[in-house]
Formats: C-alpha cells, sequence, structure tokens
C-alpha cells in the first residue's frame, strides 16, 4: 500500500493516514474487500508508533471505510457502495476547501467562485476551446 | 502499583554553578513511547542518569517500577534495558562473548530472541567490538539493551551522529519493541521529527525545566500557526492571546499561539484583521517557540 507520511507536513500523523487511505480507496487503488496490512507492519513500513496506525485504522472504521474481521484483519468495506461516494466528496472538501481560503486571501467572494465554477465547467466540456 | 513506569518530582540537580534539572516533574505511563527532547545540555542525559540510579536525587524524588533506582538498583536494574549516548562496549570482546556475559546480568534474559536480533541487526556473532562500524556498533549495544525483553527500554540520544540506515534501524526497533510486547520506552533525542514519529508522549526540557509535558497528540491540537491579515499595518506590533512567537511586519504577521480557541479569532477581528492561514505546527516549531518564548 502506497503511503507515506511526514512530521513536516504540520498535521498529525493519524490524519495523514487516514486522508492517504481514503484517497486511495475514493481512487480505486484500494479495492473493495481489500485487505489492509496489519497494524505493526504499517507501523514499521512508515516509521511510526503502531498507536497512530491503529489509531487511523480505529476512526476509518468508524466511518465506514475499512471494517475489522476479527481473527482475519482489516479491509476495505465491502462493495463501495456506502464509502466510495462520502470518502470521495470528503476528498473534494478538502480541495474546496483550500480554494475557498485562497478565494478569501484574493478577495473574491463566494458568488464570483461559483460563476467560476459553472464558467470552468462549461469551458471543460468543451476542450478544444483554447481559452 | 501507580500506572507510572517512571515518577520524577521536582527535582534539581546542579553540577558546581552550572543548573542541569530544575524542578523537574513528569511521569511516564506504562505501555507508551515517551519521547524526551531538548537541545544539548538541556538536562535529558542528567535526567535519564536519575532513572538508571547513577545519580541520587539530591532534591526532589525519582520513582522507577515505585522503587527508588538508587537505594534498590538491582530490582530496577533487571527489569530496564538501556543504551548509553556514547554506547560504551567493552572493545576486546567479540559480540557473542559481550552476549554471553551480559546474560550473566539478567535473569530474563532470551537466547532465542538475541540470537533472532543478532540476524536481524545483520550481526556477526563473532566479530571483535573493536572492529564494528558505528552503525554496527549501535545495533550492538541495542541488541544487548532488548535481549532480556526489558520492561523498560531508556535510550539516550540512540541515534545521533548515525547515517539513515542505521537511523531507521534503530525506529524499527522501538515500533516492533511496543508493538510486539505493549512495553514501555522513554528515548531522548534532539531529533523533532523522529521524535513526532514515534511518540505517544511528549517532555521538552529547556536549560533543565520542563516546559511542557503533554501527549503528542493534545500538543498537536493545542497549537496553531496562525497568519493576520490587517487593513492598517498596526502602529505597534500585533498580540493575540497564547502567542509564543510572533513575526511578520506591515499587514501580514505570523502567530505560534498556544491555548486555542475562539479567542484568537476575536481579538483579531477586534484589532481589525482577518485569519488568512491557519496551520499545524510541526513539533520542531512548538519546540522552538516555546524554548524563545
Amino acid at each position: 500500500m502506497n503511503i507515506h507520511v511526514s512530521p513536516k507536513d504540520g498535521a498529525p500523523l493519524y490524519l495523514q493516514i487516514m486522508r492517504q487511505i481514503r484517497y486511495l480507496a475514493a481512487s480505486g487503488r484500494l479495492e473493495a474487500g481489500q485487505q489492509l496490512p496489519p497494524v505493526r507492519k504499517l507501523a514499521e513500513q512508515l516509521l511510526v508508533n503502531p498507536n497512530t496506525v491503529a489509531r487511523a485504522y480505529r476512526e476509518l472504521e468508524t466511518e465506514g471505510v475499512l471494517v475489522t474481521r476479527p481473527g482475519a484483519g482489516v479491509f476495505l468495506a465491502g462493495n463501495g457502495s456506502p464509502l466510495a461516494r462520502p470518502a470521495r466528496l470528503r476528498i473534494l472538501s478538502e480541495r474546496i476547501d483550500m480554494l475557498l481560503s485562497e478565494a478569501r486571501q484574493m478577495n473574491i467572494g463566494l458568488e464570483e467562485v461559483v460563476e467560476l465554477l459553472h464558467e470552468r465547467e462549461r469551458h471543460l466540456a468543451k476542450p478544444e476551446d483554447p481559452k | 502499583m501507580s500506572d507510572h513506569i517512571i515518577e520524577i518530582d521536582q527535582l534539581s540537580r546542579r553540577f558546581g554553578s552550572k543548573t542541569a534539572l530544575d524542578d523537574a516533574t513528569i511521569r511516564v505511563p506504562r505501555g507508551l513511547v515517551f519521547g524526551l527532547v531538548g537541545e544539548n545540555g538541556a538536562g535529558k542525559t542528567t535526567m535519564i542518569k536519575h532513572i538508571l540510579g547513577l545519580l541520587k536525587a539530591e532534591h526532589g524524588a525519582v520513582r522507577v517500577f515505585g522503587r527508588d533506582p538508587v537505594a534498590e538498583p538491582v530490582a530496577v536494574l533487571a527489569r530496564l534495558g538501556y543504551l548509553s549516548e556514547d554506547r560504551c562496549l567493552p572493545q576486546w570482546m567479540r559480540v557473542d562473548e559481550l552476549m554471553r556475559y551480559t546474560k550473566a546480568f539478567y535473569p530474563g534474559w532470551d537466547d532465542d530472541f538475541a540470537t533472532q536480533l543478532c540476524e536481524t541487526f545483520e550481526l556477526d556473532p563473532r566479530q571483535k567490538i573493536r572492529s564494528l562500524s558505528r552503525g554496527q556498533h549501535v545495533r550492538t549495544g541495542l541488541l544487548i539493551a532488548l535481549a532480556h525483553r526489558p520492561e523498560l527500554l531508556v535510550l539516550d540520544e540512540p541515534s545521533s551522529g548515525l547515517d539513515p540506515v542505521v537511523r531507521r534501524d534503530i525506529l524499527e526497533a522501538i515500533i516492533r519493541t511496543v508493538a510486539d510486547e505493549g512495553r514501555t520506552i522513554l528515548f531522548s533525542s534532539h531529533l523533532l521529527d523522529e521524535v513526532e514519529r514515534v511518540s505517544d508522549r511528549v517532555a521538552m526540557l529547556h536549560q533543565g525545566r520542563v516546559v511542557l509535558e503533554d501527549d503528542l497528540e493534545e500538543i498537536k491540537n493545542d497549537h496553531r500557526r496562525l497568519t493576520l491579515r490587517f487593513q492598517e499595518s498596526p502602529a505597534t506590533p500585533p498580540d493575540l492571546p497564547g502567542q509564543l512567537r510572533r513575526e511578520g511586519g506591515g499587514l501580514e504577521w505570523t502567530f505560534l499561539c498556544t491555548g486555542i480557541d475562539g479567542t484568537q479569532e476575536r481579538a483579531a477581528n477586534e484589532m481589525g484583521a482577518r485569519f488568512v492561514a491557519e496551520q499545524v505546527p510541526t513539533l520542531d516549531e512548538i519546540f522552538l517557540a516555546w524554548r524563545d518564548a
């Protein structure tokens, strides 16, 4: 499982792990029903405290992203149905937060941002249009 | 019995005119990785020497496993593994000789585990300590500290002066030790990103004083780097509640604050400023801010 964490990021390490597992799940690189590495193994791979990995797994389980099958291990929740959409929305929300704070810094109001979104959407629909 | 493996209460220590520890109090809970951070000379090694019973508390009290390590050294040291900062091992011995020698002191020595560690650390048991590389030297020291499966592992600056490969070994050993056995680890370091990776709880020492002690997560929750933008340049440098550090000038000022709640944002609004960025600082930044505050 391709995950990287860095204390330099600032965000707590368990949140970095959660974010990346959600991302891997939402992008399909981690498939429904796929088994995740055991806590200890991922901790050694990432060089972080096992409690940190356990915490990330626990919270993702509460969110319904992961399921623990006793004796078998930790798996990505089944069939993608309850999980994929909220996970995708969450990732998108993080991006939107960044966009909004940048807009705020540039003194561009919410209506203008929404207008811009619509405009870019139309633009994406016609990729041959140069501008 | 207390749930704290180590209890240090109001410990002070002077060497001549130099204060090494000043009214220091820490609690190390069972089963956690406890990171002791601070610059060289902050008092980390002096504190560790008290834990090992190498120094007697002049002012204050030290308890390890609920016992006084100076009065009951055998009872304490048998349950403790230690890797010293200078890692002085007997140069004339071979690795296997050192293992046999050390085994004699520890009833809990586990031969199979020692052999396994020897393989994991890629050590040749027949090699003389003198001829070991720096990295192999530390791995040997770590093997000796771990092979009796101590309840408490004390590591003094385990990775100072080492290359990343050996540092990785040491961190992995720490991680395995907690994962396998739920044992307690106290380790000192001035490498804050390392501490942030593996610690559950952290104490920061500065000039012999404990400036901050808390669960790492609480520390992260309770500190923010806040950037404020003013409509007009303030006449005097602005202040925020709980600020440890302030930088900037003109219209934009950045603060490192502790005690994060609504008061910072209110204060900013009252000064006619707004938040343009809010970030979680690294442990390194937090430490520097406390050091200079």
